[in-house]
């Protein structure tokens, strides 16, 4: 067999074990995207849906201020996520992986993430009797003396919040996890002959070396957080409304199927956005 | 409470469908299948099955299986919530596949218009004994046609816990947007009878709302906005009231605290001088049914006075039966929760739903959404 002959058919493998892949990701995701954005640009005439072209759903998605700020709020709450999850994992992290022993690291671990091994909804609910008005965190701060009035932990955009973070910090701390116990010990030692201190060696050492983990970590919590529509819903007593739950209104009371696909076309968008900053950021980093 | 188990059944056109049924009857369809099996011929135990499409007050065991055992038969029950949903389901399946259906009763007209229900014989049907104000035979009968009857009602309007109100101040609607009660209610999450019970609360009629009335609405919506701590759904509204979250909840009525009423003795409703809307739900005979005789007969059940009684105590929901003969079979403690004595005035005092055209409804959607993010 020719180098030529044995190329093509090297090619044909190749695509022979990709195909399955390809035609998994043409089927499940961009065919039902490409229906999706078709919608988008369909209208909701009465009680009917009308196939026309036009990009009055986005206009109205500009125009109409309780849709918009769906959107806002969204992009709000994600950000206060991300930050306080970053900032609370990190530690967490750090210290499974430097000062907790090697034998338990993988208890501590298992610890870390047992929250996940919940129902999502359960645990949601959960956080609802936790911070309710005669919840355990009220009715202790109460006995204690330290407040007089119970506090409003639910029911509002905190309550959203701390529900967020707390499955999220377990995100993180994985992601961070993962990061920090691949750093060699001589990078330490090396910052320490040349006359680093401890927080020295971390600000200029080790915590760029982990910022990688750190924006991973980051990326995924600003997804899953910014389409998520359970936690607000059932933590944010609906007082303000994520642009998940937006587009629930469309599709669960006006059955405004092409307005919910055009908000879910935004979001996407948000999202694309978000992973080719970071994306871009990663590049940068390894260059 | 009564235990429900969601089964995945096998409907007779091969198509799959989520079904509830009792835990007393699967255990029954088990041993009924081993029994088959083992000693019958193939088909001589064949047991009828009738599939319905309802609201979760119909899954409740104490009401189907006395009907299952009389009549030998498997009722087949697919919940659903909303008749968008209903007729989504509908235009999904195969004429034949479903028997009866619970419907809203202000949608009944438009069940009929699709050609989704059968008639149904009046002679056959107990509408004598109904209330008058819930025969509803604008909506129920066409060119003097029975196409459904009412089996159930309540209203929309005041649930409170009276040892933490003044329950004299629950007669005036205006509490629901003074200060007084400020972070101590919930918001009923559902934008038409909110909608139509703010506008009865500035005096409009249901009847008679257009989208000139929204703006004073959406006003009054604010204002309640202002002072609710949440807009939550049937469940955690009801959870909010009973674990003491909130005091109050707007949009309550019967239906969320009278299936308590036993174990909160303290939470009660009542309808203001203003008034409160009502809501009815109606059940019907698919016009496709296989088995209409089978489906008729499980409508004359669920409407008669036992029925009755099972239906407006059902572990999903408590509200008033339709059928004014059910009191005979109802404790005086569930009269009592369900404010029987009541009901003339009640029923006097009350509005139906706005019926609201494609644009009415969009636009009443529109200002109910825009509350949820003030």
């Amino acid at each position: 067999m020719t180098a030529t002959a044995l190329e093509r058919a090297e090619r044909r493998k190749a695509w022979a074990f990709a195909l399955p892949a390809l035609l998994w990701t043409g089927f499940f995701f961009l065919v039902p995207f490409a229906y999706m954005a078709a919608i988008s640009l369909w209208t909701r005439q009465g009680r009917e849906i009308v196939a026309t072209w036009t990009l009055d759903n986005y206009i109205a998605f500009f125009e109409k201020a309780h849709l918009f700020k769906g959107l806002v709020v969204s992009l709000e709450i994600t950000a206060a996520v991300t930050v306080i999850s970053v900032l609370l994992a990190y530690p967490l992290a750090w210290i499974i992986a430097e000062r907790v022993p090697k034998k338990w690291q993988r208890f501590a671990l298992v610890m870390a993430i047992l929250p996940f091994w919940t129902s999502y909804v359960v645990r949601s609910y959960s956080w609802l009797l936790v911070l309710s008005k005669g919840g355990v965190v009220n009715q202790a701060l109460l006995a204690l003396g330290i407040i007089a009035e119970p506090l409003e932990l639910s029911a509002n955009r905190t309550g959203t919040i701390i529900g967020f973070v707390h499955f999220f910090v377990m995100l993180l701390t994985l992601t961070i996890y993962a990061n920090l116990i691949q750093l060699s010990p001589n990078y330490r030692r090396a910052a320490a002959d040349l006359g680093a201190n401890a927080f020295q060696t971390f600000w200029h050492v080790v915590l760029p070396l982990t910022l990688p983990g750190i924006m991973v970590g980051a990326f995924l919590t600003f997804v899953l957080c910014i389409g998520d529509y359970i936690t607000p819903q059932i933590l944010g007593g609906n007082n303000e409304l994520v642009l998940p739950q937006v587009i629930m209104l469309q599709l669960g009371r006006r059955a405004d199927f092409p307005m919910a696909a055009a908000l879910s076309l935004v979001l996407m968008v948000v999202v694309t956005l978000a992973y080719i900053a970071c994306a871009r950021w990663l590049k940068m980093e390894r260059t | 409470m009564s235990v429900i188990r969601q089964a995945e059944s096998l409907q007779p056109e091969g198509k799959t469908m989520k079904t509830t049924v009792s835990g007393g009857l699967v255990r029954r369809m088990l041993l009924a299948t081993a029994a088959a099996v083992t000693l019958s011929p193939a088909g001589a135990l064949a047991q009828d099955e009738l599939n319905a499409l309802v609201w979760c007050d119909h899954t409740d065991p104490a009401l189907v299986e006395p009907f299952e055992k009389a009549n030998n038969v498997k009722v087949n029950l697919k919940e659903y919530e909303g008749t968008g949903a209903a007729i989504s389901i509908i235009e999904q399946s195969r004429p034949g596949d479903w028997d009866v259906l619970v419907i809203d009763a202000v949608d009944v007209p438009r069940a009929i218009d699709m050609e989704i229900l059968g008639e149904m014989p009046a002679d056959k049907l107990p509408l004598g004994d109904l209330f008058p104000e819930v025969r509803m035979e604008e909506t129920t009968t066409k060119d003097g046609k029975v196409y459904a009857v009412t089996e159930k009602f309540g209203y929309n309007t005041i649930s409170y816990d009276k040892t933490k109100v003044d329950p004299a101040d629950m007669d005036d609607l205006s509490v629901i947007w003074s200060e007084k009660y400020k972070g101590r209610i919930a918001l009923y999450d559902y934008y038409l009878p909110m909608v139509g019970l703010t506008g009865v609360g500035i005096g409009k009629k249901t009847a008679d709302l257009t989208q000139d009335d929204l703006p004073a609405i959406k006003e009054k919506l604010f204002e309640m906005k202002k002072v609710a701590r949440q807009v939550s759904d049937v469940v955690a509204s009801q959870t909010a009231l009973a674990t003491g979250e909130v005091d109050i909840v707007v949009g309550g009525g019967e239906w969320l605290t009278a299936g308590l009423s036993a174990e909160k003795p303290d939470l009660d409703w009542t309808i203001p001088k203003q008034g409160a809307l009502r809501w009815a739900q109606s059940i019907g005979v698919f016009k496709d049914s296989g088995k209409p005789d089978l489906a008729l007969k499980f409508v004359q059940y669920i409407v008669s006075p036992e029925g009755q009684a099972r239906l407006a105590t059902s572990s999903c929901y408590w509200a008033m039966p339709a059928n004014a003969k059910a009191g005979e079979h109802l404790t005086e403690q569930q009269k009592t929760a369900l404010r029987w004595d009541r009901q003339p005035d009640y029923l006097k005092n009350s509005q139906l739903y706005p019926v609201a055209d494609a644009d009415m409804d969009a636009a009443m959607q529109d200002v109910w959404t825009e509350m949820l993010q003030q």
